[in-house]
């Protein structure tokens, strides 16, 4: 029976993080302004795009909605899940499909997943960190929830760029590393800005009764950058090469405990 | 007589030396231990190859100025214990195994 066919329209929007562009398809057109507007400072105008996922939104509910994040290498493929999504991706072919309810949480961890793996392979990392430019410097304050990022973050002076006040994009880059801003935020207006600079300094916070700046020896530095990092691939090969990009880093770029009283003297010492 | 115990270093490890301390993460569940100077000696030696009490008479005993047979003692239960987690592997025959890479500064 000739002609009976249902054309789907299919929607893209590219979003470029830490200046990797990933084009994301979807069928509906709520989901696309969504995404749209979730990541507005971060869709590219170009239409290239290094990896692709098409977002399957049939499914609308899944077994365990507070199952931890799975993330697990098997015959070429990454597997993704967490309760609220479930997503494969095939770097070698540089196309994933992300099955999730339309929301912008599931579709966020997906990226943040799929940015750890990428910047693994390149020596760089995700870091629970705020982090702002300055004088064309980047500096990175890394700390768990409550240590003081979003506050620092704050009190950051006009001259002050904020690229993140939570998670920071750290890409290696000849001998150094590069910061770059994210959208990765609980909330939509502390968007950090699509931009990035050389990295100068990274501060561990912690909060006192005087601002003060203390080096920290390298193990030390190790240590702590390791525990501020975001990784998830249950994949030894993987681990290792973050544990090499945490030393490596703490090799080329200086540490330091940063203790601080909440006002905006502090950054009179960061400069 | 006491057995001969020999050590490798597990290739499921990744290690680094920053400044004095030798860290060592084990790929499974992403453990981060920190080696105390006598552990540091046992991995850096622990090449499947070498014996135990050979490592304690040529590298340990000279370094911190111990009898042999203490050290040795200290030693094994050592790298029981860095057997537990993961992080040596010990046998009575020699091992022959892919060593982990280890990067240190030149």
């Amino acid at each position: 029976m000739p002609g009976l066919a249902i054309q789907v329209e299919r929607y893209s929007v590219v979003i470029a993080i830490g200046g990797i562009p990933v084009r994301v398809n979807t069928t509906d057109a709520d989901f696309l302004e969504l995404l749209q507007n979730r990541y507005a400072g971060f869709v590219s105008a170009k239409s290239d795009a290094e990896f692709e996922f098409d977002v399957d939104l049939s499914q609308s509910t899944f077994a365990n909605r507070d199952a931890d994040v799975s993330v697990r290498h098997r015959s070429g493929q990454w597997f993704m899940e967490r309760g609220g999504f479930r997503a494969e991706w095939n770097p070698a072919k540089r196309s994933g499909t992300i099955h999730q309810t339309a929301n912008a949480y599931s579709i966020d961890a997906v990226l943040r997943i799929v940015h750890t793996l990428l910047l693994a392979q390149q020596g760089g990392f995700l870091l629970h960190s705020a982090s702002a430019i300055r004088n064309g410097k980047a500096f990175l304050f890394a700390g768990v929830s409550g240590a003081g990022k979003t506050t620092i973050s704050g009190l950051a002076p006009a001259d002050a760029t904020l690229l993140t006040d939570e998670i920071s994009y750290v890409r290696k880059q000849d001998e150094g590393y590069v910061a770059y801003g994210t959208p990765f935020t609980r909330e939509r207006e502390n968007q950090g800005e699509n931009t990035s600079a050389p990295v100068a300094a990274l501060y561990l916070l912690a909060h006192g009764l005087e601002n003060r700046i203390e080096p920290l020896a390298p193990a030390d530095a190790g240590r702590e950058l390791l525990a501020n990092l975001l990784f998830f691939a249950e994949d030894h090969e993987m681990v290792h090469r973050v544990f090499q990009a945490a030393c490596d880093f703490v090799d080329r770029v200086p540490v330091s405990r940063l203790t601080f009283v909440p006002d905006a003297r502090v950054w009179e010492m960061i400069q | 007589m006491s057995r001969k115990l020999y050590v490798a270093r597990s290739p499921r490890i990744a290690a680094r030396r920053l400044g004095e301390e030798m860290l060592v993460m084990s790929g499974q569940g992403s453990t981060l231990f920190t080696l105390n100077p006598t552990a540091t000696i046992v991995w850096q030696a622990a090449d499947g190859a070498t014996p135990l009490d050979e490592i304690v008479e040529r590298r340990i005993c000279p370094e911190f100025d111990v009898q042999p047979e203490e050290a040795l003692r200290d030693a094994e239960a050592l790298a029981e214990d860095l057997a537990k987690h993961g992080i040596l592997l010990i046998s009575e025959q020699p091992i022959a195994t892919a060593q982990p890479r280890t990067q240190e500064k030149p």
